[in-house]
């Protein structure tokens, strides 16, 4: 492995900045702070991690309804991010969009989208934008296991593969689609053998191993680069939290979910990089201490943005 | 002015957007080689190459899709969905992707999107390639919706919809392909949002949409021998509707017929006779009448397609029937 102790810091940053942005999210929702409906990435923290920091500042993702970590990756700024699910007229949004519609265009995120699986061809047609204009750009595309299922998954990466699009398909196994568990949805043991139906390559990595997500995706990234085309990436992972709000578990055991905490994406990699000396429980501590500060000017900046209005909203509909 | 027919002013269009402006690409089933299910775009492969004249496999929600991402970037694409029944398949990318981007992003993206596609009866083809489906697309804020019923329509609103930074459904239809009327020479555009006035009158105020503007032109010319002149409105645009041009018109005439093939129930008829009740309702000296298409799919027999359909009679019928006029028949169900 090649990556520098920044590097590997600078991820471990990213994964404890989008828990700690998720925990405050989890927590003001339960003050009714936040309404609506929101979908947490808590417990999934490598996937976007993994991937964003093998993407180039100018290389584009789409992401999905669990979208906050994808954004957090991509460098989006937290205040406008909060004062979106806070409905403020400062979010990225304007408050329009909310959790499942964060869009932060300059930095490449093509946006998150509410339809499971219609993120897939915004994402592949980005794609064909790019391979038009013979630009070395790529696009990362996040979507669930559930969306494997929809036609979109399919129609898309056939188009993909017959173009030989710049884009790599990041599917988020999370074991579960809402409650349907990806064992008894699917007839084969993983989804990335789909890849070969599409004559496109599959890879399977631990989705909680940021470092394996990171390996896997240069390798994707560098083949769409260089003209070679889409490839399908599973990372098997698992969210913590219940789907949205209404989520009672009552589709998993409490035994499942805890043998899945203990292997926090985050604790794994805080371990590699205590053994290779590169954090010590004080940087940790400081690093902690930073990111909670951040989120909570992000709720500071949130709760004193004002609320939007409805006026000039013909000018956000049609351009 | 010269001649020529609504699928050469199509081309002439797609033609001219594509020499003007290298991200104007077009994406279809059968485009290239073929030319597409009615040659509209036969030859354009040959001139333009494969990479701006994309056959596609047959999906629909794909290629609209990949249609919505790449104008999300800065592209130009036209879509060609081969019938209008097929752009159901494609609707989640049409209705909650490409119309909402831009909104529910804060009004940050834009995605200068056509989706071009005939629809229409009158072919024999039955219930599912036969329907007309504008109604759908105007209730999707987001979208704009054109319906051109002349060449001269056909080509200007088609480059001005390729121009414009918004998704635009653009419906032709199949019964105006091979039909000819004047077109310009040189560059001519047509504003999205400007109805015409295709035949003044002063005794009624008929809006026709797509092929029902020239039902409606014969129906002039048989009403005119009668002493009865009407005034034919045609939107061409349904988002965004000249309201102005429609109440202006309503507002001389006192009385209004509004015509369409797509199926009465939920049709934009209603749509309109609403807004004429709500702004105009001082101007009317007679309940508004609504000739549209019967409330079946499209059946398959001859007989019977021609049945559900409002014909030039119809229009007869209905336009002596508002004027108190011999003729005009008693309530009928169309």
């Amino acid at each position: 492995m090649s990556l520098t102790i920044e590097a590997l810091l600078g991820m471990y940053r990213t994964m404890v900045r989008i828990r700690a942005f998720e925990e405050r999210v989890d927590d003001l929702m339960m003050k009714g702070l936040i309404h609506g409906t929101t979908h947490l990435y808590i417990g999934m923290e490598a996937v976007a991690t993994g991937v964003c920091s093998a993407l180039k500042p100018e290389d584009y993702i789409a992401s999905n309804h669990r979208g906050h970590g994808h954004c957090i990756a991509k460098g989006a700024d937290l205040n406008r991010m909060m004062a979106e699910l806070l409905g403020k007229a400062t979010g990225y949004c304007k408050g329009k969009g909310g959790s499942m519609h964060i869009a932060d265009l300059e930095r490449g995120n093509l946006g998150a989208t509410g339809i499971v699986g219609s993120g897939i061809p915004v994402a592949t047609g980005a794609a064909l934008a790019i391979s038009m204009r013979k630009e070395a750009k790529v696009v990362a595309c996040f979507f669930g296991d559930g969306a494997a299922n929809n036609g979109a998954f399919h129609e898309s990466l056939n188009l993909a593969a017959i173009w030989k699009l710049p884009v790599i398909y990041v599917c988020e196994n999370n074991q579960y689609a809402m409650s349907g568990p990806a064992r008894e949805m699917f007839a084969i043991p993983r989804i990335a053998e789909r890849g070969s139906a599409y004559g496109i390559p599959g890879a399977t990595v631990d989705g909680n191993d940021v470092l394996a997500v990171h390996a896997a995706a240069t390798e994707s990234i560098r083949r769409a680069r260089d003209g070679h085309g889409p490839s399908l990436l599973t990372c098997e992972t698992y969210r913590w939290k219940g789907h949205s709000r209404s989520d009672a578990n009552r589709y998993r055991s409490k035994e499942e979910i805890a043998a899945w905490q203990a292997r926090c994406p985050i604790q794994r990699l805080r371990r590699y990089l205590e053994e290779l000396d590169g954090l010590d429980a004080r940087a940790a501590a400081a690093i902690e201490g930073d990111v909670r500060a951040e989120v909570e000017e992000a709720v500071q900046f949130a709760e004193k943005s004002p609320v939007p209005s409805l006026e000039g909203a013909e000018a956000d509909l049609y351009a | 002015m010269r001649e020529i027919t609504y699928k050469q002013a199509i081309q002439e269009a797609l033609r001219e957007e594509m020499r003007r402006d290298e991200r104007v690409f077009l994406l279809g089933e059968d485009i290239g080689v073929y030319g597409g299910a009615f040659g509209v775009t036969l030859g354009f492969l040959e001139e333009f190459g494969k990479a701006r004249v994309r056959d596609t496999p047959i999906s629909e929600l794909g290629i609209v899709g990949a249609a919505a991402g790449a104008a999300l970037m800065g592209m130009r694409p036209v879509v060609e969905i081969m019938f209008i029944d097929f752009s159901t398949l494609a609707l989640d990318q049409l209705a909650n992707q490409a119309a909402k981007m831009r909104f529910m992003f804060g009004g940050k993206a834009r995605v200068p999107m056509v989706l071009r596609a005939p629809q229409g009866a009158g072919t024999g083809a039955a219930a599912q390639h036969s329907q007309s489906l504008e109604a759908l697309f105007v209730h999707f804020p987001g979208l704009k919706v054109a319906m051109p019923s002349t060449p001269a329509d056909a080509k200007g609103l088609l480059k001005a919809a390729i121009r414009d930074d918004n998704p635009v459904v653009f419906i032709e239809h199949k019964l105006l392909y091979n039909r000819k009327g004047p077109v310009p020479d040189g560059e001519h555009l047509v504003p999205l949002g400007r109805a015409e006035i295709k035949r003044p009158g002063r005794d009624l105020t008929l809006i026709a949409i797509s092929n029902m503007v020239i039902k409606a032109l014969e129906a002039a010319e048989i009403l005119a021998a009668e002493g009865i002149e009407i005034e034919i409105v045609d939107p061409r645009t349904l988002v965004p509707l000249d309201e102005a041009t429609v109440l202006d018109s309503v507002r001389r005439t006192g009385r209004v017929l509004i015509a369409h093939e797509a199926c009465r129930t939920g049709g934009v008829g209603a749509e309109i006779l609403a807004r004429i009740v709500e702004e105009g309702f001082d101007y009317l000296d007679a309940p508004i009448r609504r000739l549209a298409g019967r409330d079946f799919p499209i059946p398959y027999s001859k007989v019977l397609e021609r049945q559900v359909i409002p014909q030039v009679e119809d229009i007869v019928r209905e336009a002596r029937r508002l004027l108190g006029r011999a003729g005009g028949g008693k309530r009928n169900d169309q």
